[in-house]
């Protein structure tokens, strides 16, 4: 019997050994451990054998029992392992090949600049004032100290409609109308942004229609300083820390003074090179303290309010900021112009 | 404007300024520069030569070997080309180791044979402009007709050393249209003096009276008219230097006598006009307003036509100069002249402007009249000018001009406080130091404690109120010296109003669709403006708003729709290879609905048109082009987005649109806008593929934006879901079932939604077979079998009966 069991111990584990699949696994263990397998089988004689001989050759039997048992697990995990090894090898695919692009579109270059000055000058206290397009002689030259006849406000200059409305050349209609609705109390803090028209043949520098943000501020004591500390922050927003600002005199009909605010140039750090005309600065925007004239029309007294206002061009600050050579890019939306600037 | 730092320096001392601190200076404190050109030469290898002899050169037919004179007694043989030297003449050499414009260095050289120690110049090869050439040296060297000596420096002669500042004058700064003004600007700047020319007319016995009288009919038009008489005047080319001046201002010489009275106009601003006395034609002078129709030919040789309000000179009958703007032909000085009649006028601003505008000419006179003159210089500058024509042209000036009108001028006053105006600019500006200013601006003023009274001169007509001084005393204190700071004043809470904030949250959502924002022309065509109209605009009845003057008939007219001009975009992408483009707009419409000639009301509507491909991802077999339900999974999403009710869509007709293809939408009823595929004529018209476009009023919309309140707590009780299908005939639309279903469904139906359409094969002719998951849920409960299939039978029983419906098993 000992040899019995120490053949079929023998035989087990070959088998074991040069199986291949876990079903196969599965018949070994029955034909061997099963109910009714061969181990069993060698047990069931175990009657015919003497006091002495039962005890050993039953511990003999459980140890081949344990033996082959072990045998089989251990093959057993070997092979679900190969099973997994094979599935993961069957499904590797190559991580190379493109995604499945997700949908997303994005903002027009131009409105992210406006919406960039927007979200300065609100955390700044401004609120976003907004006015119509097409717009009255009125506000649109007359409450800004443009009388009728005035040489800077040419009919060649303007899109008229009527003698008595036009497509706005300015958003500065904005300003007067705001400062009318606060009949005369300040504060006003207000930021303009919004389309303008002009009488311009389109080409790389000139566009018809062009878009524009003002600000204003009219309160008590408003200084010139407070305008310059105002554009400083400003300008560096726009173009960066290291950017110094200059204000030279300029000329304005609804400002006095009026004033241009130059950057120092970023290609040339004010050395002087082709981007800035050599002069080391860049034109930005016009500003100037609020001409008495404009309050006193809107409703303040000049004696009392003072105020400052800035205006600008932001396809002129896409441009310097992206070097965009053509202003028609703003307005012809092409996928490939508007892909590059998607985002703020 | 140009300015000559050269003629600069004859009024104010700026020689110890480079012309590039000075222009940054003057930029900074003044009127901006524009541009410096830097000195053409300035190379003591040039030198003037004089010709002693002249011979053709022994081995070239076209040249010539000349012996020059070069000074210090140093003569230098030079092989000239060109066909116009000769001996006896004064001309310009450049010595070996001059370098001329462009680089060109001059060596000695062996040229045929024959050594060449030099080169005699053109003017174009010392960088002169070719217009300001006179014809005669246009095609050969130039002959110096000043008189010169042989070795004397060539450049200063030739005024080649100059540097010319550009000016960008803004309007107001009118009295800087002269170098003289301009020396005032620099001499308050740097705090200096200006020199002024010291004028001197020796007048003869003979009085201008006896030749000449002046009328004027229009005092407003012309408050002052002078005129004097010079007589044997001999006409020729003018000296170097007056020529120099002339050039470097940007004006071509023309004779002495015509140069002159340019010369006068740059350096006092005030123009002049000569006219030849004889061709004149009489002893008056009258200025009048023109007659309707009258006619004129100017000095350019156009004939003009007058009206009533152009101002004109005349001798009594025809009229000889327009004034301020452009003498006529009839009466210009020509090479015979001897006597003129020399005009020192003001002309009124806007009769002038008015003038120059209408006849399209704007000249150097019309540029300073229409701007407003020192009128208390006038006289001073006829008179620098008479001198003048005495001196270069021999002339006899006659005793005292003959004048009508007043050169009386009202001085301005402006009084300011000084702390108030230390307050406006925000530097502390002491009063001693705004009076140091004033004074570096030659304003006269008075002082009375803090408050300083400033009387304006008549050449700064720009300073009318307290704030011209402000801007007078800041920029000469510096805007560099003003401190940075922040406005003090009350804080208020600034921010995006809530429809801001929704605005720019629509913008986010349609984004994260896959659109990207356009922006387009609120302009377009006639045709356009009428196009793709909302019937929620066309019920407006409104017609597209018309410029007065278009400047092109692209853009001539205010849309009613973004779509044209989107359409436009995409065509543009298309035709660049671009396919697969969805973009997107919010913008205005104009819609006049108060009648013609009223301010139209603006509307912002949404937009968007989308061609080519929706989904590509093709090597995953994914390629799907745009389709309707695309657009409308769009505007469904923003409509959620915005939490707006009561949303309807509906077949709908539009004339650019595919008639099966197309639904408006409606909210609460009323209709809002459209989705829809273009009409594939109009795609073919666009050279566009299946395109697809809607175009909603979003002010209807934010107004049905509903806001959050509160919050619906999340139940604990299961959902039930059902299934049904049913047959029906196929143009039942399927949003009629689904609110059917929805009625029948309550109170315990949730929500439904198709998830299955079919028709076609082993379906009835005429029949589809539509599928809907119905969510059934209580909040408070869990629903019992009964209520479903009570429910259910409700909704079985009215679809069969209202629609025909049957019930798939």
């Amino acid at each position: 019997m000992k040899e019995r069991l120490q053949s079929l111990k023998e035989e087990a584990l070959d088998q074991v050994k040069t199986v291949t699949d876990q079903q196969a696994l599965q018949d070994i263990r029955v034909h061997y451990l099963g109910k009714k397998g061969q181990i069993t089988e060698v047990l069931k004689g175990m009657g015919k054998l003497s006091k002495e001989e039962r005890p050993i050759i039953g511990q003999l039997a459980n140890e081949v029992r344990d033996v082959i048992t072990e045998a089989i697990e251990g093959k057993k995990s070997k092979l679900e392992e190969e099973a997994i090894e094979k599935q993961l090898e069957e499904e590797t695919i190559d991580v190379t090949l493109p995604g499945k692009p997700t949908q997303v579109g994005g903002s027009h270059l131009l409105m992210n600049v406006i919406r960039d000055i927007e979200d300065l000058f609100t955390s700044m206290g401004y609120q976003v004032a907004e006015g119509p397009e097409v717009e009255t002689d009125y506000y649109n030259f007359e409450a800004l100290n443009l009388p009728k006849g005035h040489p800077a406000r040419d009919m060649q200059d303007s899109f008229y409609i009527t003698e008595e409305l036009l497509m706005r050349t300015h958003t500065s209609p904005v300003q007067a109308r705001t400062m009318n609705k606060h009949e005369g109390k300040g504060p006003v803090k207000i930021i303009c942004p919004g389309k303008v028209y002009r009488r311009d043949t389109d080409d790389a520098t000139h566009s018809h229609q062009f878009t524009q943000i003002e600000g204003l501020y009219v309160d008590e004591n408003v200084r010139m300083s407070d305008l310059k500390g105002t554009l400083n922050a400003l300008a560096k927003h726009l173009f960066g820390e290291e950017r110094e600002i200059r204000l030279r005199p300029s000329f304005f009909p609804f400002t006095e003074p009026s004033v241009e605010m130059d950057i120092s140039c970023k290609v040339c750090s004010g050395k002087g090179c082709s981007v800035c005309k050599k002069t080391g600065w860049i034109e930005i925007l016009g500003a100037g303290l609020v001409h008495p004239n404009v309050l006193e029309m809107a409703g303040f007294d000049p004696e009392k309010y003072s105020g400052f206002a800035f205006g600008m061009g932001p396809e002129r600050i896409a441009m310097l900021k992206y070097g965009i050579e053509d202003i028609r890019h703003f307005y012809t939306n092409d996928v490939r112009f508007l892909k590059q600037f998607h985002r703020v | 404007m140009f300015v000559s730092t050269n003629w600069l320096k004859q009024y104010v001392d700026i020689d110890h300024v480079s012309v590039n601190q000075l222009a940054e200076d003057i930029t900074k404190t003044g009127v901006e520069v524009e541009q410096v050109f830097p000195p053409t030469m300035d190379d003591e290898h040039l030198v003037v030569g004089y010709v002693q002899q002249c011979e053709q050169h022994p081995n070239a037919d076209k040249l010539n070997l000349c012996q020059v004179d070069v000074g210090q007694g140093e003569t230098a043989q030079i092989v000239c080309g060109a066909t116009n030297v000769a001996q006896g003449q004064y001309v310009v050499v450049a010595k070996p180791g001059a370098v001329l414009p462009g680089d060109f260095k001059i060596k000695k050289a062996k040229l045929r044979g024959e050594t060449s120690e030099g080169m005699i110049c053109s003017l174009q090869e010392l960088g002169v402009d070719e217009k300001y050439i006179d014809d005669e040296f246009k095609d050969g060297i130039y002959v110096i007709q000043d008189e010169v000596e042989a070795g004397q420096l060539a450049a200063p002669l030739l005024n080649l050393n100059d540097s010319i500042i550009e000016f960008d004058l803004t309007p107001n700064r009118s009295d800087c249209l002269s170098v003289i003004g301009m020396a005032y600007e620099v001499a308050a700047m740097y705090n200096q003096d200006v020199k002024l020319p010291e004028v001197n007319v020796k007048e003869d016995q003979e009085q201008s009276s006896d030749y000449i009288d002046v009328e004027i009919e229009d005092e407003q038009a012309n408050p002052y008219y002078g005129a004097w008489v010079i007589k044997d005047l001999e006409v020729k080319s003018s000296p170097l230097w007056l020529q120099n001046r002339l050039i470097s201002s940007g004006v071509r010489p023309i004779n002495n006598i015509v140069d002159v009275t340019n010369y006068v106009l740059l350096e006092y601003g005030q123009p002049l006009h000569a006219f030849d006395y004889e061709r004149f034609g009489s002893q008056k002078v009258v200025t009048r307003l023109a007659k309707e129709g009258e006619t004129i030919k100017t000095l350019d040789g156009e004939e003009r036509t007058l009206s009533s309000h152009h101002l004109v000179i005349t001798n009594g009958e025809e009229s000889h100069a327009i004034a301020g703007v452009m003498g006529g032909e009839d009466s210009e000085v020509q090479e015979d002249t001897t006597t003129v009649l020399l005009e020192a006028a003001y002309f009124d601003p806007q009769t002038i402007r008015q003038s120059s505008k209408e006849h399209g000419i704007r000249s150097e006179a019309s540029v300073r009249f229409e701007k407003g003159l020192d009128i208390t210089r006038v006289k001073e500058a006829a008179s620098r000018a008479a001198q003048l024509l005495a001196e270069l042209g021999g002339g006899k000036v006659l005793g005292s001009i003959v004048e009508e009108g007043s050169t009386d001028w009202t001085h301005d006053q402006v009084s300011f406080n000084q702390s108030e105006m230390e307050q406006r600019i925000g530097a502390e500006i002491s009063l001693g130091e705004m009076k140091r200013i004033i004074d570096r601006l030659q304003f006269d003023y008075e002082v009375d404690g803090e408050t300083i009274t400033v009387t304006a001169p008549p050449r700064r007509q720009d300073i009318k109120i307290k704030e011209d001084m402000i801007e007078e005393i800041a920029r000469l204190y510096g805007y560099d010296n003003i401190p940075y700071t922040l406005p003090t004043g009350e804080m208020r809470q600034g921010g995006l109003t809530h429809r801001q904030k929704l605005l720019r949250q629509v913008h986010e959502y349609l984004q994260s669709t896959g659109l990207y924002e356009a922006v387009t022309y609120s302009l377009t065509t006639e045709r356009n403006a009428e196009r793709f109209m909302s019937p929620d605009v066309t019920s407006l009845s409104v017609t597209p708003v018309q410029l007065a003057m278009p400047m092109s008939d692209l853009h001539s007219h205010l849309r009613l729709s973004a779509i044209p001009e989107l359409l436009a975009s995409l065509q543009y992408n298309v035709a660049r290879n671009q396919y697969n483009v969805g973009l997107y707009e919010l913008g205005s419409v104009y819609a006049q609905i108060n009648g013609q000639g009223t301010q139209p009301e603006e509307r912002t509507r949404v937009s968007a048109a989308v061609t080519g491909l929706w989904e590509n991802h093709p090597w995953q077999g994914v390629k799907k082009p745009v389709d309707f339900f695309a657009l409308k999974g769009i505007v469904e999403g923003l409509l959620d987005y915005l939490a707006v009710d009561g949303v309807e869509f509906e077949r709908g007709q539009l004339e650019e649109l595919h008639p099966g293809r197309t639904a408006v939408v409606k909210l609460n009823g009323d209709i809002i806008g459209y989705i829809g595929q273009l009409h594939p004529t109009v795609q073919k018209e666009h050279d566009l593929q299946e395109t697809y476009v809607f175009d909603l009023n979003l002010e209807a919309i934010l107004e049905g934006s509903n806001t959050r309140e509160g919050y619906t707590p999340i139940t604990k009780y299961p959902a039930i879901a059902q299934d049904l299908a049913f047959v029906v005939a196929q143009d039942v639309p399927a949003a009629q079932l689904e609110q059917a279903i929805m009625t029948q469904g309550q109170p315990h139906l949730h929500s439904v939604r198709v998830f299955d359409v079919y028709e076609g094969e082993h379906m009835e002719e005429g029949k589809k077979s539509i599928a809907f998951n119905l969510i059934f849920q209580n909040n408070e409960r869990t629903l019992k079998d009964e209520e479903i299939e009570e429910a259910r039978e409700s909704i079985v029983n009215h679809l069969e009966s209202e629609y025909n419906a049957v019930l798939r098993g």
